[in-house]
């Protein structure tokens, strides 16, 4: 890219822009990374040939509505992305650490590439690890939790998975086929538009976030409509366990935002591929709406990630300090306010833009309004423990971890919200470090906290607890390693996204940074290990019960993991910890008098094949091929139009089937009684 | 683990202490710099009264309530007391309520707009950001430069802010506030250095592959060093004419420090209206 690449104004009517040149063979970084893709790529394929298990993947999960292998496969998609996200975040610390010199040529990327990498670092972590972790969690969870056998729509659940794969594959072929952006993970006007940007890289950011945002929408509008109208019956809404209602909060911001991210990623297409002027320096563009508009967005985008995640700690912290949850309606209440409030905090990521002092007054309180409630949530889980018995489980450690780094966080990012005060913090290290505090010490932890609890629900095997809390250990040692040190190089004066700096007492802070990575990197390796280890010895450790954790709410009243109907016979609900309340009036793991047929979605070849369709679309766009993107589109168009007309969507379970599946469970658990007593 | 964390903390604030003195932003070399410090250090001291607290609970209570300490109360069913709900959303009101007003007053009294002195005691210096450089134009000395400035020491200096191309974000972080430079468009920002020194400036807002280049020395000075550096950029060969900008809007990374012995007066006028058409009587 850069000076290198060419720029193709007349496409080609077959090929586009596509070229042979456009994959970059020549870059020493990227060709060994994608031969090792090839021949991986070329390895699993043959496997899973040699296996036979085409057909059973087939069947079993591509084609599957059922939400609970739809969050799996989302989490599995997550864990991938991480690692890609991961490399990212490893090579720029490498490059920061190594690149003091008053002139271009410093460390061992040049910008062209260095600025890609951070580009996708941001971009990969929050739509492609963060986002999918997020939708997964809930989609095991949530329906299992209100006691429902699927969410409302399991067709567009599916679709919503395979756009959201659809997002992460054109960002990885970005890799491999031309360029990714190099404009910042918000991509920025006018550095974004076509006069600053004539190359592919802005156009594949566009069309993976455009067609991964679409299936986020809906999700949205799914789980919105699940909790609301699937409930159990007698499940009020105050009755509702904290994460389904973080939930639901953090679907509402969904609803509301993600519009807003299509239109402004559709009007910045228009200014690429029709010469509009929406965001551009000349004829009445306007910059500023574009900033406007991605963090009227971009602001609850950070809620939807966090809100969740506090919904995990609540659920989590109760379990394990084998109490109530204290404070349950202001827990429900704060999260209420935090979901109105993030609506309207954007200007905080552009003070410095230059809107007058009043204007500016205004949204920094609104943001520290925000600390209100937040600090609340914290009390409460404190208070939760306070006179429990806290048991320190892998799931606990990252609890207690999340508690103390994200208390730190908040304290930082309050202080980002004074504007005069922003004034000389804005965009430099500090910032960095405040939000990878939020992010790391408070959503990603939450997520490990959920992935730890909850991975039993999913696969009917514990996770390895040691590892799990060696992971921990490391995470929160690399995490503090690598940003505390930016923290203070903000407040020295650096600024983000430097690919060299001619200042040489920033540099021994940056080694302590990027030491704090490496030791992240073992927390990550650990974890993969942990999971080779708990497979390994999954007989050992299976999940018998259904109810590993002693928990509180629902989601354990069914085996690990559940039937795929979930619920032979829908829970009526009496208390908002209705497992427990059941457990401790003998009325759990009763058979009722009589089994019933039940009603359940059949998989659909549809959200595939139509994502796969909108993938071609949003490839041939990227690279002008017209004669492809229509004929993706139309696809798109035609799969939808051929599912509706489909009369054969569902089935009944008949009554033998569940009777026999119930019965085994209920045996397991009587069987597991009798041995522990 | 929790040990080690607090460990990690303490060494950690440690480190931030000792070295704070030396900080850019914890030593400024001016009035909006200076206040900016105040600023920062009174919200976080504001901010600790309830930090300190939750970070020892969050340490205390599991510890306390673990497991193995049976010889703590157990509550299995114990979860509200209006007590603790009023003090947990009360006090957190009040210390925002404080910082509410802290940030109210310095919104105003820090706006980057706000001039520092009077208007005759003002100088003015006019910033384009180009790919990659910044341009400085002295409108009354009727000079330009690339990639320095000079400036009086203890005189308020107003500087006018524009880009010919993406956006960028004019910083000197040791003398106070940064504002975006925005083709089209106007911003303001009035700093002051009250010592003499060399102090980095820098783009803080990225804007393509030659961003990292985009710093510029400050030079603040005496006032007669200040009038000898005007002289010394009086006799450079070069002026800034439409030909010489041109050559200045071609990217360029790590551009050296250029001077311009003169310029046209309206060049930083005609290069917003570039983009707006003519503003009139503006």
């Amino acid at each position: 890219m850069g000076s290198k690449a060419t720029i193709i104004t007349d496409p080609d009517p077959l090929t586009g822009k596509l070229t042979w040149d456009s994959i970059p063979v020549h870059d020493p970084v990227i060709l060994p990374v994608m031969i090792a893709v090839a021949l991986g790529g070329i390895f699993l394929f043959a496997l899973i040939t040699k296996m036979g298990k085409w057909r059973y993947l087939w069947d079993e999960w591509i084609t599957s509505v059922d939400h609970k292998k739809i969050g799996i496969m989302y989490i599995i998609a997550a864990i991938i992305m991480l690692v890609r996200g991961f490399a990212d975040a490893l090579m720029m610390r490498a490059q920061q650490a190594l690149a003091t010199a008053d002139s271009v040529g410093a460390g061992y990327l040049p910008p062209e590439h260095y600025d890609q990498i951070f580009t996708a670092h941001g971009v990969i972590m929050i739509f492609f690890v963060a986002m999918p972790l997020v939708v997964g969690l809930m989609n095991i969870v949530v329906p299992l939790q209100i006691g429902a056998r699927d969410v409302a729509f399991p067709f567009l659940n599916s679709l919503s998975f395979w756009l959201f794969v659809v997002g992460a594959v054109l960002v990885n072929v970005s890799l491999f086929v031309g360029e990714f952006a190099a404009t910042g993970w918000l991509a920025y006007p006018p550095l974004s538009g076509l006069e600053y940007s004539p190359w592919v890289g802005v156009d594949y950011w566009l069309w993976a976030l455009q067609i991964s945002g679409i299936g986020t929408l809906l999700t949205g509008i799914n789980f919105f409509v699940t909790i609301l109208r699937m409930r159990a019956p007698g499940m009020k809404l105050m009755q509702m366990p904290v994460f389904t209602w973080t939930s639901l909060c953090a679907n509402v911001l969904i609803i509301i935002s993600f519009p807003i991210l299509t239109v402004t990623i559709t009007l910045l297409t228009l200014d690429r591929y029709i010469g509009t002027n929406f965001f551009t320096n000349d004829l009445g563009g306007n910059q500023m709406m574009y900033v406007n508009l991605i963090w009227a967005w971009g602001h609850p985008e950070v809620y939807i990630l966090i809100l969740p995640a506090f919904g995990i700690f609540s659920e989590i912290t109760a379990t394990f300090s084998r109490k109530r949850l204290f404070g349950y309606t202001s827990l429900v209440w704060a999260t209420a306010v935090i979901m109105v409030l993030s609506m309207v905090v954007w200007l905080h990521h552009f003070f410095t833009m230059g809107a007058g002092a009043s204007v500016n007054a205004f949204f920094g309180i609104a943001t520290m309004i925000i600390s209100v409630p937040t600090g609340v949530k914290i009390f409460n889980w404190l208070f939760t423990m306070y006179k429990g018995r806290v048991e320190f489980s892998a799931a606990m450690w990252w609890t207690c971890s999340f508690l103390f780094t994200f208390t730190i966080g908040g304290m930082t990012g309050v202080m980002l919200a004074v504007p005069a005060a922003d004034f000389v913090l804005h965009n430099s290290l500090f910032l960095i470090a405040h939000f990878h505090n939020v992010i790391i010490g408070g959503a990603v932890f939450g997520y490990f906290a959920g992935m730890t609890y909850w991975f039993p629900k999913a696969t009917g095997f514990m996770l390895d607890e040691k590892l799990g809390k060696i992971a921990c250990a490391l995470w929160t040692v690399g995490f503090f390693a690598a940003f505390m040190p930016l923290y203070i190089l903000g407040f020295n004066g650096m600024t983000r996204r430097l690919n060299y700096y001619d200042n040489p007492e920033w540099t021994p802070l940056l080694w302590i940074a990027a030491g704090g990575a490496l030791i992240v990197l073992a927390g990550i390796m650990t974890q993969f290990y942990q999971i080779f280890v708990s497979i390994r010895d999954r007989h050992k450790n299976k999940d018998v019960t259904g109810d590993p954790w002693n928990a509180r709410t629902l989601e354990w009243a069914t085996s690990s993991p559940p039937p795929f109907y979930n619920f032979a016979e829908l829970p009526k609900i009496h208390d908002r910890d209705e497992h427990y309340y059941k457990k401790e009036h003998g009325l759990a793991y009763q058979a009722p008098d009589k089994y019933k047929k039940i009603h359940m979605p059949k998989n659909t070849w549809a959200g595939v094949v139509i994502s796969a369709f909108s993938l071609m679309m949003g490839f041939a766009f990227i690279w002008h091929i017209w004669w492809m993107a229509a004929f993706g589109f139309l696809g798109m168009i035609a799969s939808w139009i051929m599912y509706s007309f489909e009369r054969n969507k569902d089935y009944y379970v008949p009554v033998e089937q569940v009777e026999e599946i119930e019965a085994k469970h209920l045996d397991a658990v009587r069987q597991h009684a009798q041995t522990n007593s | 683990m929790l040990k080690k964390l607090l460990l990690s903390f303490v060494i950690i604030m440690l480190m931030l202490s000792l070295s704070g003195c030396e900080l850019a932003l914890f030593d400024p070399k001016g009035p909006i710099g200076e206040q900016a410090k105040d600023l920062i250090l009174i919200s976080t001291g504001l901010l600790l009264i309830v930090i300190i607290p939750v970070l020892f609970m969050s340490i205390y209570f599991p510890y306390k309530f673990r497991k193995g300490n049976t010889k703590a109360e157990y509550k299995p069913h114990w979860e509200h007391s209006t007590k603790i709900e009023v003090i947990v959303w009360l006090v957190p009101c009040l210390i925002v309520a404080a910082l509410a007003y802290v940030t109210y007053v310095t919104s105003h009294s820090l706006d980057p707009r706000k001039p520092l002195g009077k208007d005759e005691d003002t100088l003015t210096i006019q910033v384009v950001a180009l790919d990659w450089k910044w341009l400085f134009i002295y409108p009354e000395q009727q000079i330009a430069t690339v990639n320095e400035i000079a400036i009086p020491v203890n005189k308020p200096i107003e500087f006018l802010i524009t880009s010919d191309t993406v956006m960028n974000s004019f910083f000197i972080p040791r003398l106070g506030s940064q504002i975006y430079a925005m083709a089209g468009m106007e911003n303001r920002l009035n700093l002051m250095a009250s010592e003499e020194g060399v102090f980095r400036g820098l783009s803080a807002n990225y804007s393509g592959f030659g961003f990292s280049g985009m710093k510029f020395k400050t030079h603040s000075v005496s006032d007669e060093a200040f009038e000898q550096w005007v002289d010394k950029v009086k006799t450079s060969p070069k002026v800034l004419d439409n030909t010489t900008y041109q050559a200045l809007t071609v990217k360029s990374k790590d551009n050296e420090v250029e001077h311009f012995a003169d310029v046209d007066p309206l060049h930083f006028k005609k290069t917003i209206e570039k983009y707006t058409g003519v503003q009139n009587g503006q």
